[in-house]
């Protein structure tokens, strides 16, 4: 009988513990999705959560994921780093929080500087092999793209691919960093990358003529540019809607700018 | 008696357990895998080299060769090498030497893959960049990444096949006038060669199913490859690549992904099992 009452106990306290568990989970907002937004949600949340009574949770697993996150109810806020396809626009209530230059980068030995929208669209479908052809140095062109689903490589075949597809002798990386790993250290490579996360190793080429700056972003004439979105399934709730306001509101966005993006704006 | 026989029930329940997560394993990639393979065709899934996925194309031609070379590459390293040490270590080396040898060699299966993998990009992709040419991320990279990341598999149990040869056998050739290094490979190795086939499978699943130092090594090209200074993509990368993003279709490619390498490998098993079993009875005849 001893034995009985203590097991009883033990079992009626695990699923006290495990209550109170699922509680405080249900407490935090998710936002889910894209990792090219997810570090600057990260800042954002952190920043939110010091004065808010609930907490913001960040979690990546790319844009198509976060997508499929808030259309299921399993997170309140998606995070997606490219326009939203037909199929996909009627499911959603969107917001804008930034957008982002897309820049295409060469190493600092490559003397190419100015490249047109067809010109990359050429180089990136392997109809161009050699940098003669685009009037650089005698090297051949090493491609380096981003693997199939992810946000920028989204961005970038619908802004300069088109209809055309990427060559299939392009490495693939996986992540903004490894893709800048290879460029940094290849003289023939040319890749394409967040404009937030370049950094000064690489050379950033001026495309149709206008340079990859916040200032050209804003004024419209860097023609690389796609938006960061927030998602919600249907009008969000009062908490995910406090937390938008929030990324909405200028602190905001001076976050958002002060790490190399462009407002919403 | 009763005691007994509770003992072996659980511990019946406990094998099974470990035999039934194979089974669900195996059932759930089969699941979700196949509709795919059905819906395009299994000659077009395996033999187009169009990858495609989000226009709905799906041939996994050049990741299965990928796969095919990393690892062959890999095994020609890793089996030449590791069992080179194993006859060295048994055959011919002082105890004291082997108390040292052994257990570094060892210590090399206990480094993390994504460590190799960025040894691999930071000091061999550059080198094979800068002296043989190529994009350095390439089919050798990754062949001599996995070689090394092989090599304790291959070692220790080539070192116990290689024990287990009885004594009597080696001192009898000996004895017949045979030198060291014709008993060696003429008895020894001979005798030993149902454990050094375990060594090879066991090295070669390790190949085959490795995905992230490959994935940091073998530059993941949709590309048939060459020659061994072409990059590849393999059928693990391709799964670990894209995984976090498909959906629908894609994903189900991915699983089907998933099915092929499970008969690659269960394929590859049965080849190098029967081939051993071959030689041993026609060496018995």
């Amino acid at each position: 009988m001893k034995w009985l009452a203590v097991i009883g106990v033990a079992v009626l306290a695990l699923a006290l513990l495990a209550m109170g568990w699922g509680g405080g989970q249900g407490a935090a907002l998710n936002v889910v999705g894209s990792t090219s937004i997810q570090p600057f949600a990260e800042i954002l949340a952190q920043e939110f959560n010091r004065t808010s009574d609930f907490a913001v949770d960040v979690q990546g697993g790319g844009s198509t994921a976060g997508l499929q996150a808030a259309a299921n109810g399993i997170a309140d806020i998606g995070m997606c780093s490219r326009g939203l396809k037909e199929d996909e626009s009627g499911l959603f209530q969107v917001v804008t929080i930034a957008r982002d230059g897309l820049a295409v980068v060469i190493h600092l030995d490559n003397p190419v500087a100015d490249l047109t929208r067809e010109q990359i669209g050429r180089l990136f479908a392997g109809e161009y092999t050699s940098w003669t052809q685009v009037g650089g140095p005698d090297r051949p062109v090493r491609l380096i793209t981003r693997e199939e689903g992810s946000g920028t490589r989204e961005a970038f075949q619908k802004l300069v691919m088109h209809k055309r597809r990427i060559a299939r002798r392009a490495l693939t990386q996986e992540s903004n960093g490894s893709v800048k790993e290879l460029v940094r250290h290849d003289a023939c490579a040319i890749g394409y990358m967040s404009l937030g996360l370049v950094g000064p190793d690489l050379k950033v080429i001026r495309v149709d003529g206008a340079p990859p700056t916040a200032e050209e972003v804003l004024a419209g004439r860097y023609p690389l540019v796609r938006p960061f979105l927030f998602v919600t399934k249907g009008p969000p709730g009062p908490r995910a809607r406090q937390f938008i306001d929030f990324v909405l509101s200028p602190p905001g966005q001076q976050m958002l700018k002060r790490e190399g993006l462009v407002g919403s704006q | 008696m009763k005691r007994e026989k509770i003992i072996a029930a659980v511990l019946m329940v406990l094998a099974l357990s470990a035999l039934s997560s194979l089974a669900i394993i195996t059932a759930f990639i089969f699941k979700e895998g196949l509709p795919i393979v059905a819906k395009v065709g299994i000659g077009r899934f395996i033999f187009s080299s169009d990858w495609y996925p989000l226009e709905g194309e799906f041939g996994i031609f050049p990741m299965i060769v990928g796969s095919l070379a990393v690892t062959a590459g890999a095994m020609v390293i890793g089996v030449t090498l590791g069992l080179g040490c194993a006859v060295l270590l048994t055959q011919f080396c002082p105890p004291r030497m082997v108390a040292v040898i052994k257990p570094s060699i060892e210590l090399l299966a206990g480094i993390p893959s994504v460590v190799y993998g960025f040894i691999g990009v930071v000091i061999l992709v550059p080198l094979i960049r800068d002296t043989l040419g190529g994009p350095g991320l390439s089919v050798l990279a990754a062949s001599i990444v996995l070689g090394v990341m092989i090599l304790p598999t291959v070692t220790s149990i080539s070192i116990d096949a290689l024990r287990a040869v009885p004594r009597a056998y080696r001192e009898g050739s000996i004895a017949l006038g045979a030198t060291e290094w014709q008993t060696t490979h003429m008895v020894v190795l001979k005798a030993a060669r149902s454990g050094i086939v375990a060594a090879v499978i066991l090295g070669m699943g390790r190949a085959i199913g490795e995905t992230m130092a490959v994935i940091m090594v073998a530059g993941n090209t949709l590309e048939l490859p060459h020659s061994i200074l072409d990059p590849v993509r393999t059928l693990t990368s391709n799964i670990a690549l894209e995984m976090g993003y498909a959906a629908g279709d894609h994903r189900q490619a991915l699983f089907a992904t998933g099915v092929v390498l499970f008969v690659v490998i269960m394929a590859l098993n049965m080849l190098a099992l029967t081939v051993s079993r071959r030689r041993t009875r026609r060496g018995r005849a």
